[in-house]
């Protein structure tokens, strides 16, 4: 972690919004889930989600691709509105990438077939492009000699850095990271974070929810807290973690910072 | 140690100590691990060959396989000779004696079907192939001859060229599009004129035999063409039942629970009996469906209910994030549920699969409820003979010989597909 070096801070006010969120709610049955959640998120942001488990983090990616469904409030992503229409959430999720803590690999699936599974029936792209964007997205991630192996006989890094190919063989314009660390031994974290650096480096939207500050120093323009459903703060990577200005962000970090 | 070192510097590996390998090795661990399991096993080794010998004192040593009589058989001995002398009956029914090669080749035509289908390379269009060739000599064996009506030519044209349209519309030529827009619409256009009787009946004729009707079949092809048919099309059948009961819309998951509960809650006999006597009263009279017919639908709406079930547990197993991870890629339902869903689905449940499909082969007896014979009841008619009364141990252990081959093989099959489809995981 010492190696990432502070960034400098980026000027992205000329660029567009590629995901908006108005007035966001949700409720799992009469809990309250998500409380009026405002977020502008521009092209090439990189945003890192943090907060104590229960806030909503994962649930307020997971609603902007519809995995699960806001009740109130407008989510707009690269233009389009999230809606009951069905056309709209696959024109999203077409657009949008996700990595999940679990891996979510199939199990009955090589690698290369993991990767080319979207591209051959959503894009309707020939076998063999979409092989050779699999095999070049396999060696970005560099395990390219996995590729015909089944997802069972991999570790658990490297079945990450495969769900981080898998992702963007897709060509997305959005990633989003749900934890995607979590779930693994620490020496194999730095294999996996050393990708998204890099990923985050060429420009990529990103939204990361994940405990490593680290990371987010390193690569985020925005750290946000959230706390039982709401935005309590959100700043700088520099300014958060140096003068966090919420009670409730002054004891999160006092929690997590102290590892 | 450095005794055992040889000169690479490599341990030289020792054999293990003798009683502690091998058949003798395995037998002491266990047959004879401590004295209590020692005398256990003496014991059950003195019943087993007690037991055994007296039955192949009966089956083999005092058997009598040439009797021409029953009242030749009373030795003592198992009386194979009745076997001997209506095998012919026991496997073949009532069809023609001297045809009796032709149902012998519809079982020779249908278990090459199932053994070629049994291959996975065979598992694409291939099947199609298999399956349409095998079902067409079987019932043109059994049936002598076929009469194939021009709207089933129709449709298989509108079918062909609606496939086309829709699977080849990225990849192929303007040529081969417009093959297919000609053929939907020769079987659009075809079957509307034929509907409306513009068209007349036309039948193709393949008539190489003489006509054998259903009610004269029995035996071996009876059974498998019901076991075989049956769960052919039960299979996907229940796939459709099992996806629709988890569906979120009421009205299908409602009419899919309702079919499940339904057929669950009544056995098989009263299906078939329901189908054969109450079905011909909601007909218009004088329109009768083949009985066959009706036995091989009751069969197939039975066994789909429990194979859904089945299948449901196999949906019910799979983690929630795989669904997520195909949702979050933007394949659609059918997508979903094709390459991502259904093969890990089935694949977790195949033991509980073959135990139905064992279960409903055996079941096919069930038959003789409304009158077809079976490879059982052919063979429990056997007995009635009066001539040959008295022999039903020789029959029955007979039929059991040639269940137990088919239950085997399908058991044997089961444990190959384990091990085949999951290759890349550890189970």
């Amino acid at each position: 972690m010492a190696a990432m070096a502070a960034k400098a801070v980026r000027d992205l006010s000329g660029a567009p919004s590629l995901i908006e969120l108005r007035s966001v709610n949700k409720w799992f049955g009469q809990f309250h889930v998500l409380s009026d959640i405002n977020l502008d998120v521009k092209e090439g942001e990189k945003i890192v989600v943090c907060g104590p488990s229960g806030s909503g983090k994962s649930t307020l990616i997971r609603c902007i691709n519809r995995l699960e469904e806001h009740q109130a409030g407008d989510i707009v992503v690269n233009g389009v509105t999230l809606s009951n229409d069905v056309k709209n959430i696959e024109a999203i999720r077409r657009e949008v990438g996700m990595v999940f803590q679990s891996f979510n690999l199939f199990p009955h699936l090589t690698i290369l077939d993991n990767l080319t599974l979207a591209p051959i029936w959503v894009k309707k792209m020939p076998k063999k492009d979409a092989e050779e964007i699999a095999m070049a997205l396999l060696n970005r991630v560099r395990i390219p000699e996995q590729a015909l192996k089944y997802p069972g006989q991999l570790s658990g890094g490297q079945q990450q850095r495969v769900a981080i190919a898998r992702a963007l063989c897709m060509r997305p314009k959005i990633m989003l990271f749900d934890e995607p660390t979590s779930a693994l031994d620490p020496e194999m974290v730095k294999e996996v974070l050393d990708v998204m650096v890099e990923l985050a480096g060429e420009g990529m939207t990103m939204i990361c929810v994940t405990h490593e500050m680290g990371f987010a120093r390193a690569v985020a323009d925005r750290v946000i807290f959230m706390d039982r459903g709401e935005i309590v703060e959100q700043n700088e990577p520099e300014e958060f973690f140096a003068h966090p200005r919420n009670e409730r962000t002054k004891l999160f970090l006092g929690q997590i910072l102290h590892h | 140690m450095s005794d055992d070192a040889l000169p690479g510097g490599e341990r030289r590996q020792l054999a293990p100590p003798v009683d502690e390998s091998g058949a003798l090795g395995w037998m002491r661990k266990n047959l004879f691990s401590s004295w209590g399991n020692g005398i256990t096993t003496v014991v059950l080794i003195v019943a087993v060959v007690w037991i055994l010998s007296g039955f192949l004192d009966w089956a083999v040593f005092t058997a009598n396989f040439t009797a021409s009589v029953g009242s030749e058989c009373r030795g003592g001995g198992a009386c194979w000779a009745l076997i001997r002398e209506k095998y012919r009956y026991i496997f073949f029914g009532s069809f023609p004696y001297e045809q009796h090669w032709r149902p012998l080749f519809a079982v020779i035509a249908m278990l090459t079907m199932l053994v070629t289908s049994a291959d996975r390379r065979m598992w694409n269009w291939r099947l199609l192939v298999i399956w349409g060739l095998g079902s067409f000599v079987t019932f043109l064996l059994m049936f002598g001859q076929i009469h194939i009506p021009l709207s089933l030519f129709l449709t298989i044209a509108l079918v062909l060229g609606g496939i086309g349209m829709n699977l080849r519309k990225a990849i192929a030529e303007p040529a081969e599009m417009n093959a297919y827009r000609a053929l939907a619409a020769i079987g659009l256009v075809g079957l509307v004129l034929r509907i409306t009787g513009i068209l007349p009946a036309w039948s193709l004729a393949i008539a190489p035999f003489s006509y054998v009707e259903t009610s004269l079949w029995g035996g071996i092809p009876v059974t498998i063409i019901l076991a075989t048919y049956g769960l052919a099309f039960a299979f996907p059948y229940g796939v459709l039942l099992a996806l629709g009961r988890r569906s979120n819309l009421p009205l299908i998951k409602g009419l899919c629970v309702g079919f499940i509960e339904l057929i669950r809650g009544v056995p098989l006999i009263s299906l078939l009996i329901m189908a054969s006597v109450m079905l011909p009263l909601f007909l218009p009279s004088g329109t009768t469906i083949d009985k066959f017919l009706r036995a091989q639908v009751a069969v197939i709406l039975f066994a789909g209910a429990y194979i859904a079930e089945v299948i449901r547990g196999g949906l019910q197993s799979l983690p929630k994030g795989q669904f997520e991870a195909a949702d979050a890629m933007g394949l659609n339902y059918p997508q979903k549920t094709l390459l991502i869903i259904l093969p890990q689905a089935i694949r977790v449940v195949i033991p509980p699969l073959i135990n139905t499909f064992i279960g409903f082969f055996k079941d096919t007896s069930l038959v003789l409820i409304i009158g077809i014979f079976d490879f059982l009841n052919t063979a429990n008619q056997a007995l009635v003979d009066p001539n040959w009364a008295g022999f039903p141990g020789e029959v029955y252990l007979f039929a059991a010989f040639v269940y137990f081959i088919f239950c085997f093989s399908m058991s044997r099959y089961s444990k190959y597909l384990e091990v085949e489809l999951n290759k890349g995981t550890r189970r």
